[in-house]
């Protein structure tokens, strides 16, 4: 095997192009199965004949298909993002911006949580013993499952609005970080801490010099995945408000009304967050270890 | 309020403090008082935690519709076991454990078939990578319009969260095997299958290993919050949702204790199969690494 120069067209764009454009492919046939049955039985209750052609140019432009085809979704995309006004209820953007403010403020403070914790894991032996395993098993209850109670919970003594679904984010969210940062604030080697020793340097010292710029490779990769769980946080917590506004709204009015189109573009919609969200949170780890001067 | 228990509570919560200052600077003779040790650390900050819970509750007489106390939780869980046992059977034997099943061969079978087109590799991994990344849990209302609101459209929606980590994992486990090693395995003239059942599975198996951990919690949290979206009558999810909407918080939580403890105890059983499996990998053998 030789080792080839890596290309974007050869190594990035055309296999995950080939790929997308499959998915895409089976995605209209599968159009056409799941929402033929529909048009015969509308034909056979009409008493008329349906050809086949016909069959699969009605399955792409039904009312409330089983599986809406693609340009369907793109076309309810556009209409309720560019044809609405932003402060309109019907308006994608306006849903989008609910659920993402409630993302970033439950990330914000997640990721602090997180990153204090991680520093008094790393200092304190009594910390590190005691918290460190209830850490871990409180990511194994499935704490999504405690959202609606929260919401409610808080929505009867009056909090209501952004902060309880920003708490959620903020309990799904602190754990990748507290994780990555023990692990990146113990990364530097012991003869690296030896030579801050002689130096003299206090714990405050040895933190910012050495700990510190250390453990950012590890802090941004799993701000990353913090950034994405706290978007499912967000949209599962507007889940119980009883479909008021956000991504989760849409979701659940979609599924109580058969608006399969909604559904799917609410969904794209909070792709198209994430897939953001964690870009933003990329470029800023680029940008940063750019700054200390490492090798891209 | 009841400043007695709330004082106890707290004098409580500083004693097992200074308990486990003191365990954590020991040195025990022997192996087993050590673990001992290293065990009560953890259990007695639980303890600790629960005492202060309780205590701050009852100190400050919160009305038990937003904390309960756990006595009355467990009081609760004690109760009504029946119910608990029937929602356990509906979500986690069949939705978690069949979907966690299905979710995580599929992947790993799938991560096997392409592996000899690097093509396919290279164009799966960044979309998988980007799947993970996206609110999967978004297809539950649309699992359940599909498959109806039995256990099998939750198995459905366990079955495309737990697929994707599965499939990224197992991809970048069997390219964790070094040049080095595979010449050997050429050298032997092994073939495909031969290289991959001595030599890249078993250095895949980290690799696999945590993405069933990651998914592990995943497939639950995938069940309970795609109940939200329609059941019959039983289930976590379903009753979760809703008991809150009849303001009995102390059922909702002996339920979150119970799917708690399930988590738990599948991560654990996971985690324990790992340390079987991979015996020899510095993590577990407890060198330094």
């Amino acid at each position: 095997m030789t080792m080839r120069e890596e290309s974007f067209l050869r190594d990035k764009l055309l296999p995950v192009g080939t790929v997308v454009a499959l998915l895409i492919l089976v995605w209209y046939v599968a159009v056409i199965f799941l929402n033929a049955p529909f048009e015969r039985d509308t034909a056979a209750r009409a008493g008329t004949e349906i050809g086949f052609s016909q069959i699969v140019h009605n399955t792409m432009a039904q009312e409330r298909p089983v599986l809406p085809a693609p340009h369907q979704v793109i076309a309810e995309i556009w209409d309720t993002t560019v044809n609405k006004p932003i402060t309109s209820k019907r308006s994608l953007v306006y849903h989008a911006w609910i659920t993402l403010s409630a993302t970033l403020l439950g990330f914000g403070i997640g990721a602090a949580l997180g990153i204090l914790l991680a520093i008094g894991i790393v200092h304190n032996r009594a910390m590190d013993r005691s918290l460190m395993p209830w850490v871990i098993a409180s990511q194994t209850i499935p704490i999504l499952a405690v959202a609606p109670m929260i919401i409610v919970v808080l929505n009867a003594i009056g909090i209501s609005g952004l902060l309880p679904k920003a708490l959620i984010s903020t309990y799904l969210s602190f754990f990748p970080v507290v994780v990555g940062m023990v692990k990146g604030l113990r990364s530097p080697e012991g003869i690296q801490l030896d030579l801050m020793h002689t130096y003299n340097a206090s714990q405050a010292q040895t933190f910012w010099k050495l700990r510190w710029p250390s453990s950012m490779p590890y802090l941004f990769t799993s701000l990353k995945v913090a950034v994405a769980i706290s978007l499912v946080g967000a949209i599962v917590g507007e889940l119980p408000t009883g479909a008021v506004a956000g991504l989760g709204a849409r979701l659940l009015a979609g599924s109580y009304y058969g608006q399969t189109v909604q559904i799917w573009s609410a969904l794209f919609m909070a792709a198209a967050l994430a897939a953001v969200l964690v870009m933003i949170v990329g470029f800023a780890h680029t940008a940063v270890l750019k700054r200390m001067g490492a090798k891209p | 309020m009841n400043l007695p228990i709330l004082v106890s509570a707290i004098v409580f919560w500083l004693a097992a403090w200074a308990v486990n200052e003191w365990l954590v600077r020991q040195r025990f003779e022997g192996d087993a008082a050590n673990r001992a040790a290293r065990f009560a650390v953890p259990i007695l900050f639980g303890v600790t935690l629960l005492v202060l819970w309780e205590g701050i509750v009852r100190g400050f007489s919160v009305p038990s519709v937003l904390l309960p106390a756990p006595s009355m939780i467990w009081q609760r869980l004690i109760n009504s076991l029946p119910t608990l046992a029937a929602d356990f059977r509906q979500t986690f034997l069949k939705a978690v454990l069949v979907g966690y099943a299905l979710g995580c061969g599929l992947g790993f079978v799938v991560a096997i078939l392409i592996d000899r087109s690097p093509f396919l590799q290279k164009g799966l991994l960044p979309l998988g990578n980007f799947v993970s990344a996206l609110p999967v849990i978004g297809v539950a209302p649309i699992m359940v319009m599909w498959f109806g609101f039995d256990w099998q459209s939750k198995v459905a929606v366990v079955v495309i969260m737990t697929f994707f980590p599965m499939l990224v994992n197992t991809i970048a486990g069997l390219a964790a095997a070094s040049h080095m090693e595979r010449d050997l395995m050429r050298t032997y003239a092994a073939s495909w299958w031969q290289t991959l059942v001595k030599l890249r599975l078993p250095a895949a198996w980290p690799f696999i290993f945590n993405a069933l951990k990651i998914n592990s919690t995943l497939a639950l949290i995938g069940a309970i919050v795609a109940e939200f979206f329609g059941t019959p009558i039983v289930g976590m999810g379903f009753r979760i949702s809703t008991e809150v909407g009849r303001m009995n918080v102390d059922m909702v939580w002996a339920e979150i204790a119970v799917a708690a403890v399930a988590g738990s105890v599948f991560y654990g059983v996971v985690a324990l199969v790992e340390r079987a499996v991979t015996f020899w990998h510095p993590s577990i053998r407890g060198g330094r690494a």
